[in-house]
C-alpha cells in the first residue's frame, strides 16, 4: 500500500493525541451526526432495506467465489468494446502502467477523480516521480491536497476541516481565489468551480477509478455528487482507470441492488447527483482499464477475512463508529480508517508494523457498523479473528501463558485461588512495570477472601 | 509468468474450493404496481431542489420558451433529434460560450427522482450537459418507471449512460449539502403529460 504513513506509530498513541485535538472532535462529532440522520432516514424510506442488504452481500459472495471467470468476462467484454485492458499485481506494477500510459501521450499533467485505489498505491506520488503532475479535482481530495494534509474519511476526506479552516487553506494555497472569500460553503463551492474550470477544458488525460464494473457487458460505473467526475470521464482523450479486482458484478442487473445501497450508505441521499456509466472507448476516447490486485487476492485466501472484500467503500461504518468519531481517520495510518480500515488494512499489508497490528483492537466491538454495513459485513468478528492473528505484546504473551497453565488444570486453579485470597491486601491498585499498561485505564478488580469453589465445598452449596 | 497469469492462479488457489453461494432476490423488481407515478416523480425531483413543470403534451413549446426567458438564455445549445415542434436544433460549438442546454432524456425513475441521458436523439454527447451552468430536460409521462429495476430494464448498457438527480452539489464541508459545483447549477424539468 502507499508509502505515505510508514513508520507512523501504533493506534493507541495516535488516538490519544487526536482525542486532545477538540477542534477535530468537535468537526467530527458535527459531520458524523448530520450524515448519521440522513442516511437513517433514506434508508428507513425503503421497505425492501433488508432483502436488498441480504441480495448485495450475496452477490459479493457469488462474484468473488466465481472472480476468475468474471474477471476473464470483463476483459473480454471491455476489449470488444474498443478498451484495453492491464493487469497489475502490486502497486508499483499499477503505477509504473499508469506512468507509462501517461508519458506516451506526452502529456505532463493529468486531472483526477477520487479514487480510493489510486490513493491506496500512492499514484500521485508515483507520477510526480515520473514528472507528471496529478490534480485532484474532488472538492475534499483539493482541500486535503491544498493543504498538504492526509485524507481522514474514504468519502469525504477533508471530514476533519470545518469551513472555516478550509477558507483559510483557499486563501493560502489557491492562486486565484477572490480575495473577499467568505467561509459560506457555497463561497467555497463556487471558488473550487473557478479554480478547476479551465483545467477541466485543458485536461488531456484523466484517471478515474470505479465504483462498480460489469463483468457480462464490460460497463464501468463512477458515482459521484459535484460533476467533477464527469469532466473527467467525458472530456479528455485518454481516460484510465484503475479498479480493485472485487470491484466486479457478475450482471447489468446486479446495479439495480447497488444503486439503490451505495447512495443511501454513503451520503444518505436516495440517489447521488451524478453516475456515469460507460463500455470500452466512447466518443472518440482512448480507454484503458488496469485491474488491480494489490494484496486483494491474499485477503480472499482467508476465510474469516475475505468478507472485507464485499465492501462498497460507502463509509457507513466510519460515520456510526464511536471510535472513529473521537479518534478520527488519521490515527489509522491508512487510506482506509475506521472499522473497515480496522480489517482491511491488517489483511492488505499484512501484520508487520507496530501500526497495523494495532489496528484490529481499535474498536469497542459494539457491532454498530455491522447493522449499517449495506453488503452485511461483519466487521466485529473478523477483528476478533485477526487479533488472533496479531502477535501480542510481551508481558501480555507472557501473562496469558501463565493464565493458561493455571487453568488448565483445576487443583493448580485451587492453589492459585487460595494463594491470592492470602495475598490480597498486598496486591496494589495499580501493577507495576510493563503491566501498568492494564491499569492505567481499568482498576485491578478485588480478590475475594475465598473463591466460590472453597465456599461451596465448605457450606455444601450454602446447606450448613 | 505474466501478472494477469499470476492474479488467476492466486485467485484459483484462494477460493477453488470455496462452496458457491445462491442470491435471493427477495427485494422489489421491475413491475412493481404504483399509483400517481408523475406527482411521485416531480416532488421527489423538487426535492433535490430543482425546478418542475408539470404541462399538457401540447404545451411543451411554450414551456421551454417560457424557461429560457426567465433564465434570459441567448445562446442555447439544442443537441440533434431533439423534437422539432417544441424547439429548433442549434449547435454551438464552443460549449463554455453557451447560457443554457436542453434536452430530452431516455428514462426517468420516480423514487430517486433521477433522470437519465442516453447519448441518443434529442440527448447529445455527454458534455453537452455538462458544461453550461443550466439544463433544462424534457421527461415524457411514458418515460417515467417507479424504481431502480425498471429503469435499468429500459437502458442499454453500449450506450454512454448519465444518471442526474438534481442539480451538482457536493457534502464536502461540514457533510452538508451544497448545490452547484462543477456540473449545472441550475437544473429545471418540464413533464409533458
Ligand atoms: S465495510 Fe460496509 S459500511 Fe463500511 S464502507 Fe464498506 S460497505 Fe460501507
Amino acid at each position: 500500500m502507499s508509502q505515505t504513513f510508514v513508520g507512523m506509530p501504533s493506534f493507541p498513541k495516535n488516538a490519544a493525541i487526536a482525542v486532545q485535538d477538540s477542534q477535530l472532535r468537535f468537526n467530527l462529532r458535527k459531520a458524523t451526526r448530520t450524515i448519521r440522520g440522513k442516511r437513517a432516514s433514506v434508508v428507513e424510506e425503503l421497505p425492501d432495506w433488508a432483502e436488498l442488504r441480504q441480495a448485495g452481500k450475496a452477490i459479493k459472495d457469488h462474484t468473488l467465489r466465481n472472480l476468475e471467470r468474471y474477471l476473464v468476462q470483463m476483459e473480454a467484454a471491455v476489449s470488444a468494446a474498443g478498451g484495453t485492458v492491464h493487469w497489475a499485481k502490486d502497486a508499483e506494477e499499477a503505477n509504473r502502467i499508469v506512468a507509462g500510459l501517461v508519458k506516451a501521450t506526452g502529456e505532463t499533467e493529468v486531472v483526477k477523480v477520487k479514487s480510493m485505489a489510486t490513493q491506496e498505491i500512492g499514484l500521485n506520488e508515483a507520477l510526480a516521480v515520473e514528472g507528471v503532475t496529478a490534480y485532484e479535482t474532488d472538492l475534499a481530495e483539493l482541500i486535503v491536497q491544498l493543504g498538504d494534509d492526509w485524507p481522514s474519511h474514504i468519502l469525504v476526506p477533508a471530514i476533519h476541516r470545518n469551513r472555516a479552516e478550509i477558507r483559510e487553506i483557499f486563501l493560502a494555497k489557491m492562486a486565484d481565489v477572490p480575495a473577499d472569500l467568505t467561509d459560506e460553503p457555497k463561497a467555497l463551492a463556487d471558488a473550487a468551480r473557478l479554480h478547476l474550470r479551465e483545467r477541466f477544458l485543458r485536461a488531456k488525460v484523466a484517471i478515474s477509478g470505479a465504483n462498480f464494473m460489469i463483468a457480462e457487458t464490460g460497463t464501468l460505473v463512477v458515482l459521484e455528487s459535484e460533476g467533477n467526475g464527469r469532466m473527467c470521464l467525458t472530456l479528455p482523450e485518454t481516460l484510465i482507470s484503475v479498479v480493485g479486482i472485487e470491484k466486479l458484478l457478475p450482471a447489468w442487473r446486479d446495479l439495480e441492488v447497488f444503486l439503490q445501497l451505495l447512495p443511501r450508505s454513503s451520503t444518505g441521499e436516495r440517489m447521488n447527483p451524478y453516475t456515469s456509466m460507460w463500455t470500452g472507448a466512447v466518443e472518440g476516447q482512448d480507454f484503458h482499464l488496469v485491474l488491480l490486485d494489490n494484496g486483494r487476492t491474499d485477503v480472499l485466501a482467508d476465510e474469516v477475512g475475505r468478507q472485507a472484500l464485499r465492501c462498497i467503500r460507502c463509509s457507513a461504518c466510519l460515520n456510526v463508529c464511536p471510535v472513529y468519531e473521537r479518534a478520527g481517520g488519521h490515527a489509522y495510518g491508512s487510506v482506509y480508517p475506521g472499522p473497515i480500515g480496522a480489517i482491511l488494512t491488517p489483511q492488505l499489508r499484512g501484520m508487520d508494523t507496530a501500526l497495523d497490528r494495532s489496528l484490529p483492537f481499535a474498536s469497542s466491538l459494539c457491532g454498530a457498523c455491522y447493522d449499517v454495513c449495506p453488503v452485511a459485513i461483519d466487521i466485529p468478528s473478523v477483528l476478533v479473528d485477526l487479533r488472533a492473528k496479531a502477535r501480542h505484546p510481551r508481558t501480555e504473551r507472557i501473562g496469558m501463558a501463565a493464565a493458561g497453565w493455571v487453568f488448565n488444570r483445576s487443583v493448580r486453579l485451587a492453589r492459585a485461588q487460595r494463594f491470592g485470597g492470602r495475598m490480597r491486601k498486598l496486591i496494589p491498585k495499580r501493577l507495576p512495570g510493563p503491566m501498568s499498561g492494564w491499569t492505567d485505564t481499568r482498576d485491578l478488580p478485588d480478590i475475594p477472601q475465598e473463591s466460590f469453589r472453597a465456599w461451596w465445598d465448605r457450606t455444601e452449596g450454602g446447606a450448613r | 509468468m505474466t501478472s494477469r497469469d499470476l492474479i488467476l492462479a492466486r485467485i484459483r488457489a484462494a477460493v477453488g474450493d470455496a462452496p458457491d453461494v445462491e442470491i435471493p432476490r427477495g427485494y422489489r423488481g421491475p413491475g412493481a404496481e404504483s399509483d400517481g407515478l408523475i406527482e411521485h416523480f416531480a416532488e421527489r425531483v423538487r426535492d433535490y431542489r430543482a425546478v418542475v413543470h408539470v404541462v399538457d403534451a401540447a404545451e411543451v413549446a411554450a414551456a421551454i420558451g417560457d424557461a429560457l426567458a426567465r433564465r434570459e438564455a441567448g445562446r442555447v445549445v439544442v443537441p440533434a433529434g431533439f423534437p422539432a415542434e417544441w424547439l429548433a436544433e442549434s449547435v454551438i460549438e464552443d460549449l463554455t460560450t453557451v447560457d443554457a442546454v436542453v434536452t430530452t432524456c431516455a428514462v426517468a425513475i420516480a423514487e430517486t427522482g433521477t433522470i437519465v441521458l442516453d447519448a441518443g436523439d434529442g440527448m447529445g454527447r455527454r458534455a453537452l450537459t455538462l458544461v453550461p451552468d443550466y439544463h433544462l430536460c424534457v421527461v415524457r409521462a411514458d418515460q417515467v418507471v417507479p424504481g431502480v429495476p425498471d429503469a435499468l430494464t429500459r437502458l442499454d448498457p453500449v450506450r454512454p449512460l448519465t444518471w442526474i438527480s438534481g442539480p451538482s452539489a457536493t457534502s464536502d464541508i461540514e457533510l452538508n449539502r451544497v448545490e452547484g459545483v462543477h456540473g449545472p447549477r441550475t437544473l429545471e424539468v418540464i413533464i409533458s403529460i
